[in-house]
């Protein structure tokens, strides 16, 4: 059986990036380096309010004096912030009135994602605002939307068109200066999607975005910002992938949600980013901060994520539960192959009376990568009835790789419950050779394994993600066991 | 200049005593540790270990640092008696961090197992503490451990030789007992040779209500097949802080049980480090903690799998009350060596009030894939349903708080094998629960009932 390991981990090793291609269009770019006069030039371009541009500087100045975290269980290498380009836009022909004047060779690259950008779009039922290298390229449905109100769009049409919303909600829920990538963010951020639901509104099809980053060199710096407003529903999906590259690229995201009175928000994340080789060369630097509040009663923000790309990532989608009532949810499942490294986990904050929250992280460690989980349940005084459950497995595939779990969990309430707990162990062998001897190889065994030990989190994708989910599972992993 | 810097001139200015007690390796290793905590200081919130536990503002307050043994007039251990019935054990004082000598100063028996001070074993057998001093306990990423190496001069010394077995238990009594505030070091090294076994019980007690800072720091040395049980009972008053470090290096097919039962106090930290160092180490960590009033308690356990086949188990139980604040940091490491590695870890918490606070931070660090491993942490309170039931049943609503509560601490009581010991922690506990005078028998100290001065 041994052999038979090493041989489906050579195979593993040797399974190349799918979605490795590149697009050859013209791109418009900024140069390298990050100082005020970039900031206003992003900026100028983007044909933002002064309050926007002031609202970057101030991040700026506060970015300067930060320092990069160092506390998560990661090696990074030195980043140098000035040799990265700020800003790539496709180089546009006026504003697009139809999809026949979308760049033929950017629907190429979407039609190799499986992205309906064209007449598929009604069959499968999602309105996409794709996201490449920094600007919206296309938003589709939103006329559909617009019909029941919902404001769906890329976030600089957000800026021009409903400047209000944007400006009341913009940085409230990540300050600008919350932390070092954040504050980045803030300053440099290119474009983004931007989400309305109106009162009462159930948004009737799954929201979607596709980030991809193109360019060499280019850091993606986007930003979301979701709103739902009372009694509002929406499920947003977010998908990532990147081509391959040999320098490293920095992503560097910001999310933020807002969950009015009785709204819920769902945002699911697909994020098979480029890893880099086996030997760890390239890959995407993915340090991105997301972050709910649920800001009325009885409102519900859920985060599902199922993390297989990056060469690292550095990621904690959070809930602050303000309303009473309100509940947080955190479905994970990391996967790290190769030389990738995960600090990854969520933070859930419950400040209002009886909120609740959920969090099941799923941990899959293979190669020499390292994998850990980072979660911070704090329960503040007048959080009364509080309630969490933390569980937190991982499996290790082979013995060269890491899985760490590193939960806090801050109680200073004597009404809450809080419970955690976590496993770690390799596939279990009684398994392996149950399905052996009824006639099932071993490597589609550990793929059976694997697949049902992140069954609870693949079943809270929404559909058309838990299908591409479970490829990507077995693209990363499958049979890796050594 | 900074308190750092303070401890460095204090170390020039009393160089000379040192040097006086310790002989030309251990001046050498005082040294780099000073220098050692001079450079890095007593470590801040910013650091990940001291996260919930301020070192800064315990170490505020000025304190004497007792450098000398000092005199009493009256015997100590024939008005001090931690009254332990229907068990016959060794009593060992260490008054103000200096071993209470009665009688000689180190006692060799006649199967060769030696003690007595630390200080004694130093000049008699430099060779025996040379090979393990400072060898376990690494002061270069430790600040405490920093400070008590270059300070702490005397404390417990224990050798049991290859096959031996210490037949009776051993009592040792840690006594604070100044006319002022004082922050004292000492260091105890144990020393179990290949499948020796022995049993150690520590009692922290204090006899004056001053402001006292303990930083002791106990090195063991566990050889292969080799067994040793450690109690440890904190019961001093709130304004008698304990900073105790214990490192544990297990050889192979060793066993190690210790249990750490804290009643009372003011800041308690207790750090475990554990390193099982070859293959079929068995390791079992148990620690209960009640704590009230303004009382923080925190635990660090570190356990260090660096060799396959090991087992490890923790378990922590605290109850709080009042504005009281614990903490909990287990830390299991499984090195990428470590196969077939069993870990397991479980802190439990009842918050008895809304001041009360707790911070858990159960971690698994894993670098092998052949282990099992897992923690649980939970934070809650007394389940009203059992407490309804008990009350349906006639038993009265704060007789079922006491029982439930009794019944949540009695998991980790029951893991003491010494049976007339653990039906003695089981009173204490009962009593401290009922918020009663832990008092001992034969005992004219009420320990943790003092007054408590401002």
């Amino acid at each position: 059986m041994e052999n038979n390991h090493d041989e489906v981990i050579r195979e593993v090793t040797q399974n190349e990036y799918k979605y490795g291609f590149y697009t050859d269009i013209e791109t418009d770019t900024l140069p390298k380096g990050l100082n005020e006069d970039i900031i206003r030039l992003i900026s100028t371009k983007k044909k933002e309010p002064p309050w926007l541009l002031e609202w970057r500087l101030k991040a700026f100045q506060q970015w300067k004096k930060m320092k990069m975290p160092a506390w998560a269980h990661l090696v990074i290498p030195k980043i140098d912030y000035q040799d990265i380009i700020y800003y790539a836009a496709p180089k546009q022909k006026a504003s697009l009135g139809s999809l026949d004047e979308v760049d033929p060779e950017l629907r190429k690259t979407f039609d190799k994602l499986g992205i309906p950008l064209d007449e598929q779009k009604h069959l499968t039922g999602v309105a996409v605002d794709a996201v490449m290298d920094s600007v919206s390229v296309k938003t589709t449905f939103s006329e559909t939307l617009a019909e029941l109100g919902i404001i769906f769009s890329s976030f600089s049409e957000a800026v021009k068109n409903h400047p209000d919303l944007v400006k009341k909600y913009l940085g409230s829920v990540v300050p600008s200066t919350d932390n070092y990538f954040a504050a980045l963010n803030s300053a440099v951020f290119s474009d983004g999607s931007f989400c309305y639901i109106p009162k009462g509104v159930r948004c009737p099809m799954e929201l979607s975005t596709y980030f991809r980053i193109n360019a060499a060199n280019t850091g993606q710096f986007e930003r979301t910002l979701l709103i739902a407003d009372d009694e509002a529903y929406v499920s947003y999906l977010e998908g990532c992938t990147a081509p391959m590259r040999d320098e490293n690229q920095l992503h560097a995201a910001v999310v933020e949600i807002v969950a009015l009175e009785r709204a819920e928000v769902k945002y699911s994340t697909v994020q098979n980013w480029y890893p880099g080789d086996k030997n760890g060369k390239g890959g995407i630097f993915n340090f991105v901060t997301k972050r709910g509040i649920c800001k009325g009663n009885d409102s519900k923000i859920s985060w599902t994520q199922v993390e297989t790309g990056s060469a690292i990532t550095w990621k904690y989608p959070s809930c602050i539960l303000k309303g009473h009532n309100s509940i947080g949810e955190f479905y994970s499942v990391a996967v790290t192959n190769n030389m990738q490294q995960a600090d990854t986990g969520t933070k859930m904050m419950h400040i209002g009376r009886n909120t609740r929250s959920t969090i099941v992280s799923k941990g899959i460690s293979a190669g020499k990568s390292q994998n850990s989980y980072r979660g911070l349940v704090r329960i503040m005084k007048n959080a009364e009835n509080a309630r969490n459950f933390s569980q937190c497995d991982s499996l290790l595939l082979g013995d060269k790789c890491g899985a760490h779990t590193f939960p806090y969990i801050e109680v200073d309430n004597s009404t809450s419950i809080i419970e955690h707990e976590a496993t770690t162990s390799k596939v279990n062998e009684d398994q392996i050779f149950y399905c052996n001897q009824r006639g099932i190889g071993t490597e589609k065994a550990i793929s059976l394994i694997v697949n049902g030990y992140a069954k609870e989190v693949l079943n809270k994708l929404p559909m058309e993600f838990a299908v591409e989910a479970q490829k990507l599972l077995q693209i990363s992993l499958e049979g890796s066991v050594g | 200049m900074s308190m750092s810097q303070e401890y460095v001139e204090l170390f020039k200015a009393k160089e000379q005593l040192l040097e006086k007690a310790s002989p030309s390796f251990m001046m050498n290793i005082r040294e780099e540790a000073i220098h050692q905590f001079g450079k890095t200081g007593l470590p801040d919130h910013k650091s990940e270990l001291y996260k919930y536990t301020s070192l800064q503002k315990l170490f505020e307050p000025k304190y004497n640092m007792q450098l000398q043994p000092s005199n009493v007039e009256f015997r100590v251990e024939d008005i001090f008696n931690c009254d332990v019935p229907n068990l016959q054990t060794r009593l060992e004082i260490i008054l103000n961090g200096f071993y209470k000598v009665n009688g000689t100063a180190l006692t060799r028996l006649d199967n060769g197992i030696i003690i007595g001070s630390f200080a004694e074993a130093l000049r008699k057998y430099p060779e025996l503490v040379k090979e393990h001093y400072a060898k376990h306990a690494g002061f270069e990423k430790d600040s405490l451990v920093a400070l008590n190496t270059a300070f702490a001069i005397d404390g417990l010394f224990i050798y049991v030789p290859k096959g031996q077995v210490l037949e009776e238990p051993v009592q040792v009594v840690h006594l604070p007992m100044t006319g002022y505030d004082t922050m004292l070091h000492y260091r105890n090294l144990f020393i179990m040779e290949e499948n020796a076994s022995a049993e150690v019980i520590v009692c922290d007690h204090t006899l004056s209500p001053f402001r006292f800072l303990t930083n002791s720091v106990t090195e063991i040395y566990i050889g292969s097949g080799a067994q040793f049980h450690y109690s440890r009972i904190q019961n001093e008053h709130l304004n008698s802080n304990l900073l105790t470090n214990l490192f544990i290096h297990q050889e192979a097919d060793s066993t190690v049980r210790s249990n750490t039962i804290s009643l009372h106090g003011g800041l308690i930290r207790n750090n475990t480090n554990v390193l099982l160092n070859a293959r079929g180490c068995n390791n079992e960590t148990y620690g209960l903690f009640l704590s009230d009033k303004n009382q923080h308690i925190d635990n660090y356990v570190n356990i260090d799998h660096a060799k396959p086949e090991c087992t490890s188990t923790q378990l922590f139980k605290g109850i709080l009350n009042d504005q009281s604040t614990g903490a909990f940091n287990g830390r299991i490491l499984v090195r990428q060596d470590a196969q077939k590695t069993l870990a397991y870890q479980t802190n439990n918490n009842i918050l008895m009030s809304d001041e009360a606070k707790m911070n858990s931070k159960p971690q698994l660090e894993i670098y092998a894939d052949d282990v099992r491993c897992s923690h649980g942490a939970t934070t809650g309170q007394l389940d009203e349903n059992a407490l309804f039931y008990m009350q349906s049943r006639g038993i009265p609503r704060q007789e079922a708080r006491l029982l439930m509560l009794y019944a949540f601490a009695h998991e980790v009581i029951e893991k003491i094998q010494v049976t007339p010991l653990k039906d003695r922690i089981n009173h204490l506990v009962d009593k401290r629960l009922r918020n009663e005078l832990s008092r001992c028998n034969n005992c004219s100290m009420a320990c943790g009932d003092l007054p408590i001065p401002d």
